[in-house]
């Protein structure tokens, strides 16, 4: 419709085709949106939209692959690393990412994850990490922070008797199989521009076939954390940045 | 050929694209000749080893949505594990072949053959209302024979195909004729992902519908399917069934022990005929069918305490009485032992 209103030559800005214009199920305010946006711009500015295959996980984005206009495949919780690499080890020449939340890759598919990075499978995985168990109703995830209300942990994690919040990014930093590693957000312009830098980077390095290439995004989940889309944002400046910091933590040398 | 290796070499032969897979006893030959044999200079063929039998399956769920030739092998603990990817694989129609070299159970149980998975391969085995394909070979010829068409079934009906093996089977050496070589696939499939071509809508494969009415459908689809396969695709072979009075039946290994069974009660003067089911799934239900009504008694001999007899007697459905003779935990039954059976169960009881 706004081809037919505005006179195209005065368009500075549209949406890209890699995205299409379904209306999406994420609730207000959530970063799942923009991130789905920027991993779609980045497909499209390189040029790649009908060399890319991804792989959704299970989760808030179970339906990625309704949103992507990109031939995607819906993998079994945890395993989108695992169908990655079979998908990748036939289609050599393609690219290949994964989109995962932090239960689905940090919790059960931990395995596949670690894996797919340790052999240097030449994937894109992106790790959208908002602590919590979103679609499900807000349960503890691997990445909730210490003293972090959830629906399993209504007095906030205890670490005595919970466990550790799990720096996945960190630990798959070690593995020599990665070859880029970093963690962003998408809570303002600045920060979501930086993302998406980022993810243009890890596609194009596929082409090296140097490694696996691992692009954290922290994000709020309001519904979540029962916060106002404003509030969510600052209290993840205030709390989850200062255990989950951003910024690059293996590049290329 | 050993029965795995011979399998292994089938795979290679029958154009397969990609195996992955994860050692375990009695099947481990398979991943060791293929990666000694170095397919991905033969034919191209990827062979990986997973880490684990779950990303085993997961990784035959990517190169499967891709339209390639996947398979993996495994046995009894393994194949429990990968139960969750075929339920998946199965509700997004792939194609693809898995072996289950079966050992004996439950638990870690015995690396000792054993037929003790054939109600976990020819009811589905995952959630949901599914079928595999369910091939059983009695000879290593068999097994080489059933990956081709295994990947064929598997094709023809998007469909996922088990070979249910054994590790007598599996381990066994016999004379075997090797097909010709066969291409790997070239086609693009509607279905597959392999990139979005511009002027097409984006593929995806998945098992998920948000409205039960779409997964009614969608299950609606699956049973149709599954009436074609069990209207095509039933084999089976049986040996002096005209003049029958008795029947034994057993598949895969455990039918080449009754044969010499049945031998033994022709000797004896008992007119005994043998079924034996090439397809579990789908059963040959309508040939039981046929053949109960001369039948004063069927007896079935499995390597487990008592499955497909539960087939049989349905198939059967009280035209005459069907008992189960087994042995199991790893343990195989002698000619002499079954002829003894059918005295006592079926003579005598």
């Amino acid at each position: 419709m706004a081809d037919s209103l505005i006179d195209p030559g005065n368009l500075v800005y549209k949406r890209t085709d890699v995205l299409n214009d379904r209306i999406m199920h994420y609730c207000p305010g959530c970063g799942h949106g923009t991130a789905h946006r920027m991993l779609a711009e980045a497909i499209d500015e390189l040029g790649i939209q009908s060399e890319t295959i991804g792989v959704a996980p299970v989760g808030c984005s179970v339906l990625a692959y309704y949103y992507l206009n990109v031939d995607m495949s819906e993998a079994a919780h945890g395993r989108a690393p695992a169908v990655a690499t079979g998908i990748k080890r036939v289609f050599p020449e393609k690219y290949v990412f994964t989109y995962q939340g932090d239960g689905d890759l940090a919790a059960i598919g931990t395995a596949e994850t670690i894996h797919a990075c340790n052999r240097g499978e030449n994937i894109l995985i992106v790790f959208i990490n908002n602590g919590i168990y979103g679609m499900t109703g807000g349960q503890m995830a691997p990445t909730t922070l210490e003293g972090m209300k959830s629906s399993t942990s209504p007095r906030g994690r205890d670490i005595s008797s919970m466990g550790n919040p799990l720096k996945m990014t960190e630990l798959v930093a070690q593995l020599p199989g990665t070859y880029f590693v970093t963690r962003h957000s998408v809570h303002t312009p600045a920060n979501v521009r930086k993302t998406k830098r980022a993810l243009k980077k890890a596609l194009e390095y596929q082409k090296l076939n140097k490694g696996t290439c691992f692009v954290e995004i922290v994000a709020n989940c309001p519904s979540g954390w029962k916060m106002t889309p404003v509030q969510s944002n600052k209290w993840m400046e205030q709390n989850m940045f200062p255990f989950y910091p951003l910024g690059d933590i293996k590049v290329p040398e | 050929m050993k029965g795995n290796e011979a399998m292994a070499e089938a795979a290679i032969r029958a154009g397969c694209d990609a195996y992955f897979g994860y050692p375990i006893t009695p099947q481990s030959e398979i991943i060791e000749y293929l990666m000694h044999e170095n397919p991905a200079e033969r034919t191209g063929m990827v062979v990986l080893q997973a880490e684990s039998e779950i990303a085993a399956i997961n990784m035959v769920y990517g190169a499967a949505g891709c339209g390639k030739r996947a398979m993996t092998t495994s046995s009894s603990p393994g194949i429990s594990l990968k139960q969750e990817g075929l339920s998946y694989i199965a509700g997004a129609e792939l194609p693809c072949l898995i072996v289950n070299v079966v050992r004996g159970g439950p638990g870690l149980g015995t690396i000792q053959p054993s037929q003790s998975d054939y109600f976990q391969a020819v009811k589905g085995g995952g959630h949901g209302d599914y079928k595999l394909i369910v091939l059983a070979p009695a000879t290593v010829q068999e097994s080489v024979d059933y990956v081709k068409l295994g990947f064929d079934l598997a094709f023809k009906y998007r469909n996922p195909v088990m070979i249910l093996s054994d590790g007598i089977i599996g381990q066994m050496m016999e004379k075997v004729e090797l097909f010709e070589q066969q291409p790997l696939l070239t086609e693009e499939f509607e279905w597959a992902t392999v990139g979005k071509k511009p002027g097409r809508s984006s593929v995806f494969v998945t098992s998920l519908q948000l409205k039960p009415e779409e997964q009614e459908n969608v299950n609606h689809r699956l049973q149709a399917k599954y009436r074609e396969i069990e209207k095509h695709e039933v084999r089976y072979e049986s040996f002096l069934c005209d003049d029958a009075e008795y029947l034994l039946t057993a598949f895969g290994s455990c039918a080449r022990i009754t044969k010499k069974a049945q031998e033994i009660a022709r000797e004896k003067g008992y007119k005994v005929g043998l079924l034996r089911p090439q397809t579990l799934y789908p059963f040959p239900t309508v040939a039981f069918n046929k053949l109960a009504g001369q039948m004063k008694g069927i007896l079935t001999v499995e390597m487990n305490a008592g499955q497909m007899v539960e087939d049989v007697r349905l198939a059967v459905n009280g035209q005459t009485r069907v008992e189960h003779f087994g042995r199991f935990g790893g343990m195989i039954p002698d000619p002499e032992e079954i002829f003894q059976a059918f005295e006592q169960k079926i003579i005598g009881g």
